[in-house]
C-alpha cells in the first residue's frame, strides 16, 4: 500500500474513529485522568536501531511494550514498523548485512546478545505474518509442527495441543472433522486462524502480527479481530496494521513509527483522541501518510 | 526540437489525413506475407516434430521383422544373449537389467547428494558463492561423454581394482560413479530451482516456530518442493539410462546379471552399449539387426515414459509455487 492510499483508507475511516475511542473509553469505565500503575514490561526497546547495510530501518526506539495487553505499531508504509517487529523476534537476521545498536529486551534479557538461544526466543515469541502461510500440510501436522520441533512425540499430547490451540484460534468447531485435510483447502482467514493456531501451539509468551488482516476480506478481518480481543487475556500481541480503525478498535497502546523514528507512544484513546505531537495527530486525522 | 516540429506541421497542412484504408494491392501484399511467414515458420517448428516422428517410425519399422521370426515373449524373458551362436539366442534380460542396474546404482549416489547440493545452494550459501557454483555445476554436462569415459577406464578403474581388490576395474560400479557425476547437473539444476522458487513465506513461517535451519530445510522446505525434486531425479534417470559411451567404456560389456545381485563389481552390460556396439558388424536385415532394433524400441519407450512422467511432476511443481 501506498502511503497516498493509506491516506486515503485512514480518511474513509475517520468518520468512525471518535465514536469507537469513546465506545472503548466507556467500556473501560475511563474518563479519569490519572495514569494508572503499569505492570512490569515484557518487550524493553532502548535505544534500539536496526541497519540494513548503512541504511536504518528504524532508528533509536525507546518504548515498553507491557504483559497481557494489545500494542498497536500504526505509521506510513516504509516507516519501520514491521522492521521493528520483526526485530522483536529476530526475524530480521535471515536478510543479509543486518546490523542492530541498542538494547532490545525481551522478559530481560537482550534478543540481540550473541548468547541468546534463538529456537526459544521464537517460541516464546511467536508471529503471524502479513499473508497467511500455512506449510502445504494437514490442519493437523501444521499446529502440530511447533510442538514436534520442542520434542513431543506423544500422540494424545499432540492432538490435545493442536485441540486446544484451535480452540484458541477459533477454528476447531470448523475443522474439527478435517484434521487431515491439506490446510490448502480452507480459505484465506481460515488460513490466518490456522497460523496463529500454529504460532500459539509453542505455547508463547508474545505473538507477534504483521498486519494479519490485509489480505482478508471484512468477515475474516472482524472474526481475527474478536479473536486478538480474546487472546490478550493469556497474551501479549504486538500488532502492526495499516488500517487505523482496527488499532483503535483492538489495541490498548499505540505507537505511531514515521521515517524509522517512533514519533509518539501512549494510550490508544490519548493517540486517537489527543495526541501531543503534530505528526500524530495528521496522521491520525488523515491529513498526512 | 521545437524546430523539427515545426517543419513537420509546415509540410502537411492542418486537417489532412494520411490515408486510413489500405489500398487493394496493399492488401494483397499484406496478406501473401504474413500468411507465408506463417507457413514458413510453423514448417520450421514442425522439423523437430517430424524428426522425432520419423524415428519411431523408423526404429518401429525396422524392429518388426523380429517378430517374424522370434517370439517377443523370449527376447523379454531369456536371459542368453549369443546373437552369433547357431541356433542364435536373443534373450535380453541380462542386458535390459544391467541398463536398470547401473540407473539404479548411480541414482543411489547421484539423489542424495543431489538433493543436498542443492539445498545447500538454494538456502546455506550466499548469493554471490551461488552465482559461481551453480554455472560450474552445470558446466559438469558439458563435458563431451567420451571424456569422461577416459577418465573411467584410465583412472578409476585402476583405482578400484588396486583399492578394493576388484578382479577387474571396468564394472558396475565403476560405470555408476560417472554415470552419477553426469546426472548430479541436472539434478542439482533442477531440484535447486524448485527449492529456490518456494520464496520466503514458508521459510520464515518455519523459523518463526522455532525451527532450525536443518529442520527447516528437510521438514518444510523438502516437502514442498517434492513435484520439483521428483521431476529432477527422474530427468537424471533419463540421462543415466540413455548414456551410451560412458557404459560403454566402463561396465565392462559382460551381458550378466550381477550374482548375487548386490555384487556391484561384476561387469555388466547395458542396452545402449549394446546396440552402440553391435550395430556396426551386424548384417542389415538379419535377425541380430532387428534384435538391436527391437532394443532401441525398448529404450525409446523407457524414456519417453520417463520425460512424461518428469513432465507431469515439472508441471505440478510450477502449479504449486505458482499458488504459493
Amino acid at each position: 500500500m501506498t502511503p497516498y492510499s493509506a491516506t486515503q483508507q485512514g480518511a474513509e475511516q475517520l468518520t468512525s474513529l471518535p465514536r469507537i475511542i469513546a465506545r472503548r473509553q466507556e467500556q473501560a469505565g475511563a474518563h479519569d485522568k490519572t495514569p494508572r500503575p503499569r505492570p512490569q514490561a515484557i518487550v524493553n526497546s532502548e535505544g534500539f536501531s536496526l541497519y540494513y547495510g548503512d541504511k536504518a530501518g528504524v532508528k533509536d526506539i525507546t518504548m515498553d511494550i507491557y504483559p497481557r495487553s494489545v500494542t498497536a505499531i500504526i505509521g506510513p508504509s516504509g516507516c519501520g514498523k514491521s522492521t521493528f517487529l520483526r526485530s522483536i523476534n529476530r526475524m530480521n537476521d535471515l536478510i543479509p548485512h543486518v546490523r542492530a545498536e541498542g538494547r532490545l529486551a525481551v522478559n530481560g534479557q537482550d534478543v540481540y546478545d550473541k548468547r541468546v538461544n534463538l529456537v526459544n526466543l521464537r517460541q516464546e515469541v511467536g508471529m503471524v505474518f502479513q499473508k497467511p502461510n500455512p506449510f502445504p500440510k494437514s490442519i493437523f501436522d501444521n499446529v502440530a509442527y511447533g510442538p514436534k520441533l520442542q520434542g513431543v512425540k506423544n500422540k494424545s499430547e499432540l492432538q490435545q495441543i493442536v485441540e486446544e490451540s484451535l480452540k484458541a484460534a477459533v477454528l476447531w468447531e470448523e475443522v474439527r472433522d478435517d484434521l487431515k485435510k491439506s490446510a490448502l483447502a480452507f480459505s484465506g482467514g481460515q488460513q490466518q486462524r490456522l497460523c496463529i493456531a500454529r504460532a500459539l501451539a509453542t505455547k508463547p509468551q508474545i505473538l507477534l502480527m504483521d498486519e494479519p488482516c490485509s489480505a482478508l476480506d471484512p468477515v475474516a478481518t472482524g472474526r481475527i479481530e474478536d479473536l486478538i480481543g480474546q487472546l490478550k487475556a493469556k497474551y501479549t500481541i504486538v500488532i502492526v496494521t495499516h488500517n487505523m480503525q482496527q488499532a483503535a478498535r483492538v489495541s490498548d497502546m499505540a505507537a505511531f513509527f514515521c521515517l524509522g523514528e517512533l514519533i509518539e507512544y501512549d494510550t490508544t484513546s490519548k493517540i486517537f483522541s489527543n495526541p501531543s505531537k503534530k505528526a500524530t495527530e495528521d496522521y491520525v486525522t488523515g491529513r498526512f501518510g | 526540437m521545437d524546430k523539427g516540429n515545426s517543419t513537420l506541421t509546415l509540410k502537411r497542412t492542418a486537417g489532412t489525413f494520411r490515408p486510413l484504408a489500405l489500398t487493394p494491392s496493399e492488401d494483397l501484399k499484406g496478406y501473401i506475407l504474413a500468411h507465408l511467414g506463417r507457413a514458413v515458420l510453423f514448417l520450421i517448428a514442425c522439423t523437430s516434430v517430424i524428426a522425432i516422428f520419423l524415428i519411431f517410425l523408423f526404429v518401429i519399422r525396422e524392429s518388426v521383422g523380429f517378430l517374424q521370426t522370434e517370439s517377443l515373449w523370449g527376447y523379454l524373458s531369456k536371459t542368453g544373449w549369443y546373437p552369433q551362436a547357431e541356433p542364435a539366442k536373443f534373450g535380453s534380460v541380462a542386458i535390459i537389467a544391467g541398463s536398470l542396474y547401473v540407473t539404479a546404482a548411480s541414482l543411489a549416489f547421484a539423489v542424495p547428494i543431489g538433493i543436498l547440493a542443492a539445498a545447500f545452494l538454494s538456502d546455506i550459501v550466499s548469493f554471490r558463492i551461488r552465482a559461481v557454483v551453480k554455472p560450474v555445476i552445470e558446466l559438469l554436462a558439458a563435458i563431451p561423454s567420451v571424456a569422461y569415459g577416459f577418465f573411467a577406464v584410465l583412472i578409476l578403474a585402476p583405482f578400484l581394482q588396486k583399492k578394493f581388490g576388484f578382479p577387474t576395474g571396468t564394472n558396475a560400479l565403476n560405470a555408476s560413479i560417472i554415470l552419477a557425476v553426469m546426472a548430479l547437473p541436472t539434478i542439482i539444476s533442477v531440484a535447486e530451482d524448485s527449492i529456490s522458487a518456494l520464496g520466503r513465506e514458508l521459510r520464515e513461517a518455519s523459523y518463526s516456530l522455532g525451527a532450525t535451519r536443518m529442520e527447516t530445510m528437510f521438514k518444510v522446505v523438502i516437502p514442498a518442493a517434492h513435484s520439483g525434486i521428483i521431476a529432477a531425479v527422474v530427468l537424471g534417470m533419463m540421462r543415466a539410462i540413455g548414456e551410451t559411451m560412458v557404459v560403454w567404456m566402463a561396465s565392462g560389456n559382460a551381458a550378466q546379471i550381477p550374482h548375487p545381485w548386490w555384487d556391484i563389481s561384476q561387469s555388466v552390460r547395458t542396452m545402449t552399449a549394446t546396440i552402440a556396439g553391435e550395430m556396426g558388424e551386424t548384417p542389415k536385415d538379419t535377425s541380430h539387426y532387428y534384435a538391436l532394433f527391437m532394443m532401441g524400441v525398448l529404450l525409446l519407450v523407457l524414456t519417453f515414459s520417463l520425460n512424461i512422467v518428469s513432465e507431469y511432476f515439472l508441471s505440478r511443481a510450477k502449479k504449486a509455487t505458482g499458488r504459493a
